[in-house]
């Protein structure tokens, strides 16, 4: 046993990486100021959204959110469910708790209602992320932030007629979600070809790929798979492969494996809404507003993308993303 | 525990027993322990946990699973399973919407066109079940992905999207939601209707597990069915009820999330039917059947409202709460079984 270890030990030790891994993961977390820059009281905010769990985008919005309260002398307290009424319930755990700010997704915006109402009357202030633009101002909240997913949509919809596509799929990997269906009849409206919608089972990749590659088998002429989460955008690109397919992958959202493929030229281009900023910004407004009663957005969102991202720019991101901050 | 003393001349099993020995034998005592265990647990590692309003909360958490767990404890004690029950929430409240906005009808009408529906899909899982002789696991793992399929297929079908239009503007809205979602706010408390139809819902279950005949065959079927059968049993009916029973209350809770939230979505309910299962396990359900208790599931609703709260009001991440949840489980049906054993050891 003992020499078993010693034996790991020691290749692990002879056999040292120079680049990545740990290490420079720690490094570039050295980097970053983790001390609080201000001298306000240390308030509590608290962060509701609607994500499932093990969410790649997420944890970038809540790594905003995260290095904006550690800025701003912040506890920063998070919960997260992809159920309506579980999202509510955690709502109502932060007002319990008399947090001094709240931030929440309004991905089902009619189930939050009435327990953001009980947040303004309770005087907490409020800011939706992310989704739920629309509701954000009548629902009491001070801003939304967030990319617009309609005008997403279109961006990418005039991005397929620049690059001269003319039959794309729409890949929806999450059956019930608002935002993405906005995603798509979107880019259904700008794009000047035919686009189809293909539902695929988001929580199982094998099953993600078979889809895509029926669908591709089934007409060659596609020439766009345009998926709605960066996780997704590699495994259309084997599917492609597999089939035999010159269709072009562009995908919304970013993750380092996106990063690395829009360089190569596996990918065409990447639709980002910049999570970090959704979490960051959020934390941060919620303390302008209690230190100095700061609104931003004139009563309108703040728009934190869309942002077409191609070979070009990937090269500048991929640091960042694989610090896991884009 | 005392030694019983010898009962001289008497058959043994006339012997009165003592109080203490009958609630050492009760079903849900092992999860009375745990849940005092969890509250005092929570007391100390979250200081926000034991204001009223916070308490509050956790009750209203619990009845929203534990209107669930008690006829899905009754089915467990009958030795059959319902893996629809959680799916069957959403499709309820979901024909309820549709019905009422489609036809622009009553929402009264709605909310009685969907009773009909899900208590066609409990009867459906009992018939399958008791003409197939199939297990209830995949008699009713089946009917969850029919109605996982149904749910997102005829809303998308009749809507154009994935949630429910708003029916908050139509006529009978609000009295059913007086019934369904009503709350009550004592100064920061809000007490939520729910809590009612929970204690209600577990009321009239342990009154027919212990007071009636049905109660009686439901034992009896959980315990053994052919033998059940022998000494006429209407083991059939009771299945079929059972399932009902169920589909009754899943009714109940989809109303109630329908009326609380105005819109439904058409993907949710997937994974809490075994939040109910564990509430009923919790509570000193048996997985075997013929053995088990309503209250025991209303316990273990409890247990699941105060660690999922207590979690956040301890402000942890809640990536734990999953894992917490499942240690509670095991940690539970362990002391569950040392009580059991222990109070058969002295009987």
């Amino acid at each position: 046993m003992g020499a078993v270890l010693a034996a790991v030990l020691g290749a692990s030790l002879a056999g040292c990486s120079s680049t990545g891994g740990k290490r420079a993961e720690e490094r570039a977390k050295a980097a970053e100021a983790g001390r609080p820059a201000v001298s306000t009281p240390r308030w509590t905010f608290a962060m509701v959204t609607h994500a499932g769990d093990g969410d790649t985008f997420w944890d970038i919005v809540q790594k905003g959110a995260k290095e904006a309260a550690a800025k701003d002398n912040i506890n920063f307290v998070y919960a997260h469910d992809d159920q309506a009424q579980q999202q509510a319930q955690f709502v109502q755990n932060a007002i319990d708790q008399k947090v001094d700010g709240i931030v929440v997704s309004l991905a089902k915006p009619e189930a939050l209602k009435d327990v953001l109402a009980k947040a303004v009357k309770a005087g907490i202030p409020v800011i939706t992320v992310n989704s739920g633009s629309a509701q954000s101002a009548e629902y009491g909240a001070l801003t939304h932030i967030g990319q617009d997913e309609v005008i997403a949509g279109e961006a990418v919809g005039t991005e397929l007629d620049k690059r001269g596509k003319k039959r794309a799929v729409c890949v929806l990997h999450e059956q019930g979600n608002v935002g993405h269906e906005q995603r798509c009849a979107g880019a259904k409206k700008t794009f000047s070809g035919t686009m189809e919608n293909l539902y695929v089972e988001g929580t199982n990749m094998p099953s993600v790929q078979a889809a895509i590659q029926a669908q591709l088998q089934a007409d060659p002429s596609i020439d766009a798979i345009v998926t709605l989460g960066a996780p997704f955008a590699p495994t259309a690109v084997k599917a492609k492969d597999a089939a035999g397919s010159k269709a072009e992958v562009d995908t919304f959202d970013l993750n380092a494996s996106v990063a690395r493929d829009l360089k190569s030229g596996a990918l065409g281009f990447a639709v980002d809404q910049q999570p970090y900023l959704q979490g960051y910004e959020a934390i941060d407004l919620l303390w302008l507003y209690r230190y100095n009663a700061n609104v931003l957005g004139g009563g309108r969102p703040v728009l934190t993308g869309p942002q077409i991202v191609t070979a070009a720019e990937a090269a500048k991101l991929e640091e960042y993303i694989k610090r896991g901050s884009r | 525990m005392s030694a019983v003393a010898p009962v001289g001349g008497r058959d043994e099993r006339l012997a009165p027993t003592s109080t203490l020995r009958k609630l050492l034998a009760r079903p849900e005592l092992g999860s009375v322990v745990g849940a005092v265990a969890v509250f005092v647990f929570f007391s100390i590692a979250a200081p926000s946990f034991l204001q009223a309003s916070s308490l509050s909360t956790v009750l209203y958490s619990a009845s929203t699973i534990g209107i669930m767990a008690a006829p899905v404890a009754l089915l467990m004690i009958g030795g059959e399973f319902d893996l629809s029950a959680g799916v069957m929430v959403t499709t309820s409240a979901l024909v309820s919407s549709m019905f009422s906005y489609q036809m622009t009808a009553n929402v009264w009408v709605g909310v009685g066109v969907s009773l009909l529906v899900t208590l066609a899909i409990g009867f459906f899982n009992g018939f399958m079940l008791t003409r197939t002789k199939l297990p209830s696991f995949i008699i009713t793992l089946g009917t969850f992905l029919m109605l996982t399929g149904l749910n997102l297929g005829f809303t998308k079908l009749i809507t154009g999207t994935v949630s429910t239009k708003t029916i908050a503007d139509m006529e009978g809205f609000s009295s059913a939601r007086a019934l369904f979602a009503s709350q009550w706010n004592i100064g920061s408390v809000t007490l939520k209707v729910t809590i009612l139809w929970w204690f209600a819902i577990v009321a009239v279950a342990t009154w027919i597990l212990l007071r009636t005949r049905a109660g009686n065959w439901i034992f009896a079927v959980g315990g053994g069915a052919d033998a059940a059968r022998a000494t006429g049993v209407p083991v059939v009916k009771t299945r079929i009820g059972l399932y009902m029973g169920v589909a009754l209350c899943a009714w109940i809770s989809g109303q109630h999330i329908l009326f609380s939230f105005d819109v439904v979505q058409s993907g949710e309910g997937v994974g809490n039917e075994f939040l109910y299962i564990i509430a009923a396990v919790i509570g000193g359900c048996l997985m075997t059947g013929g053995y088990g208790s309503a209250i025991g599931s209303a316990v273990g609703a409890f247990i699941f409202g105060m660690t999922s709260n207590g979690i956040v009001y301890a402000q942890w991440n809640p990536d734990w709460f999953k894992f917490f949840l499942g240690a509670m489980l095991l940690l539970a049906t362990l002391l569950n079984a040392w009580v059991r054993k222990r109070a058969e050891a002295t009987k």
